[in-house]
């Protein structure tokens, strides 16, 4: 017979489950161009337009 | 001139009504400061009294001053980072005077004494429901212009912008559920330690997103830009984004240790305060690292000071923050100025500063211009606002500790060792200390809106169209 406290423990879990895979899929490999270009968006089409120093290794 | 233009005035008036509100609520601030060294100030009158002009301070400064602050820069942001007309041009007018009214009939209504009674959440029911409406048109806007995008990615900025409008929201609403006697008295749907735990639920999310999240939208925005290089780490702020919504949900009942609240919730509370460090820190790393390899700019650039040291104001209350919200470390420092000093620390360290240092970018912009009036004057700006927040945490860290060891102070018999006026009388100099810092805050922001002032004289609001390829 499950309780409400084991109920409560699984749903921790899956929230740090969560987590864990938030973080995977922010630093995998596949997103790393995606977000870089996304890091430039306020550098896009801008009124006084400068050119960026950086571009990040 | 053909072509769509971005909607610019509604920006433009939010940042010039966030120059003005930030001068009458930290106006409102010195009074009361005042009032505490020299209780005559009040000159009996009822509508000075301090129980009537603190809320009026607060209310000023968080949601006329702040929010001014962000339904500007959001609504700037959001049309430059998706390269898209703010959605609704006649309800995004409705939204400035809409939430303009409401601070006027606050300003209003505190002082007469009309009050719900919750911290933060004084208003009365009529201006409730004018603040929800007015709220639910700002997202409205907001999300409308997000889905008018022409980019394919929503930029960071605009998530922690939508998680403080959401969230905002739904706690203002759900805070201010009360049963309406007249037109200026309502009870409360919950009743004591329910009550409470509501209030505070609303309480420190008000602190978690609006002025958190909010700000680190602005944050994600002008450091980038002022600094002229893409943000440390795109990936961190995803991360931080969602760690810190999530957390700071449960944070609230750390204002309500040592209470009725059940004792497993004050350490839920507890618990989830310390946690919050994490994030917190994240996205102060992640902005402060926006500048690495650049440090030199800081020397030259007043602007990139403002925005920098709100970071590191923001570094340092977050970790006195969660530290404040462990029991043992509560016991010493609930109820005295420690508090305060942790409260201002936040706000104008890190909420004021980013916020001046955003319109300092943005207001020239807004009028066609390259840079403000006098670059001399944000210098000196900032050196006077800096010196006065350490003026003013300072003397409040040491009132805070010295009252609680006093309170604390028992004497082998079992009383107490000091009464309470005597912690009281102590006080005084502290008093004058922050009295003073604040007061330099204070002049910082005269000598902003005078230089607003020069920059914004006989200059054309500027026309910028929205640019249709990218």
């Amino acid at each position: 017979m499950m309780d409400i406290n084991t109920l409560r423990s699984i749903f921790t879990l899956l929230l740090f489950i969560l987590f864990i895979a938030i973080c995977i899929w922010a630093y995998s490999k596949r997103r790393k161009q995606e977000f870089e270009d996304a890091a430039n968006i306020p550098f896009q089409a801008d009124e006084i337009s400068q050119p960026l120093e950086r571009k990040k290794p | 001139m053909s072509g769509i233009t971005y909607n610019d005035t509604v920006v433009r008036q939010f940042s010039i009504m966030t120059v003005v509100w930030g001068i009458v609520g930290m106006l409102v601030g010195v009074i009361i400061a005042a009032q505490l060294v020299w209780p005559a100030l009040n000159f009996d009158t009822s509508w000075l009294t301090y129980s009537r002009l603190r809320p009026l301070h607060t209310n000023a400064v968080i949601f006329a001053f702040g929010g001014s602050g962000l339904m500007a820069t959001s609504f700037y942001v959001v049309q430059r980072t998706c390269q898209a007309r703010l959605f609704g041009t006649a309800l995004a007018s409705f939204v400035f005077w809409g939430w303009t009214l409401v601070i006027v009939l606050a300003a209003i209504t505190l002082p007469l004494g009309l009050s719900q009674g919750g911290e933060y959440a004084e208003l009365i029911w009529p201006i409730d429901l004018l603040i929800a409406v007015v709220w639910v048109s700002y997202a409205v806007v907001f999300f409308g212009t997000i889905m008018q995008r022409k980019t394919k990615h929503i930029y960071v900025a605009n998530w922690f912008f939508g998680a403080f409008i959401i969230a905002v929201a739904l706690l203002h609403i759900i805070r201010s559920l009360a049963i309406p006697v007249s037109l200026t008295e309502s009870y409360p749907l919950y009743s004591g330690a329910t009550d409470a735990m509501v209030q505070w639920w609303y309480g420190h999310n008000a602190v978690g997103f609006f002025l958190t999240a909010g700000f680190l939208g602005m944050m994600y925005y002008f450091v980038p830009k002022q600094a002229q290089r893409p943000i440390y780490s795109y990936r961190l702020s995803i991360v931080h984004f969602w760690a810190l919504i999530s957390i700071y949900m449960w944070a609230g009942p750390h204002h309500l240790h040592y209470t009725a609240l059940p004792d497993w919730i004050q350490s839920v509370g507890a618990a989830f305060s310390v946690i919050l460090l994490a994030p917190s820190w994240g996205g102060m790393i992640n902005g402060i690292m926006t500048l690495s390899g650049a440090w030199q700019k800081l020397r030259t650039d007043p602007i990139l000071k403002f925005l920098i040291v709100s970071l590191s104001f923001y570094g340092m209350s977050t970790f006195e923050g969660p530290m404040m919200a462990i029991k043992s470390v509560n016991a010493l420092s609930h109820y005295t100025e420690w508090t305060i000093g942790h409260v201002h620390s936040g706000a104008l360290g890190w909420v004021a500063m980013i916020t001046i240092g955003s319109l300092y970018y943005l207001i020239p912009k807004l009028f066609g211009k390259n840079e403000m009036h006098s670059i001399k004057l944000i210098e000196l700006h900032f050196w006077v606002a800096t010196v006065g927040i350490v003026l003013y945490v300072t003397s409040m860290w040491i009132a805070g500790v010295m009252q609680g060891l006093m309170w604390g102070a028992i004497n082998a018999d079992g009383t107490l060792t000091y009464s309470f006026v005597e912690s009281l009388l102590r006080m005084i100099p502290f008093y004058i200390i922050r009295l003073l810092g604040g007061l330099m805050f204070l002049i910082g922001m005269l000598i902003m809106a005078y230089n607003v002032y020069k920059t914004t004289q006989g200059a054309e609001p500027s026309r910028i169209l929205v640019p249709q390829t990218i």
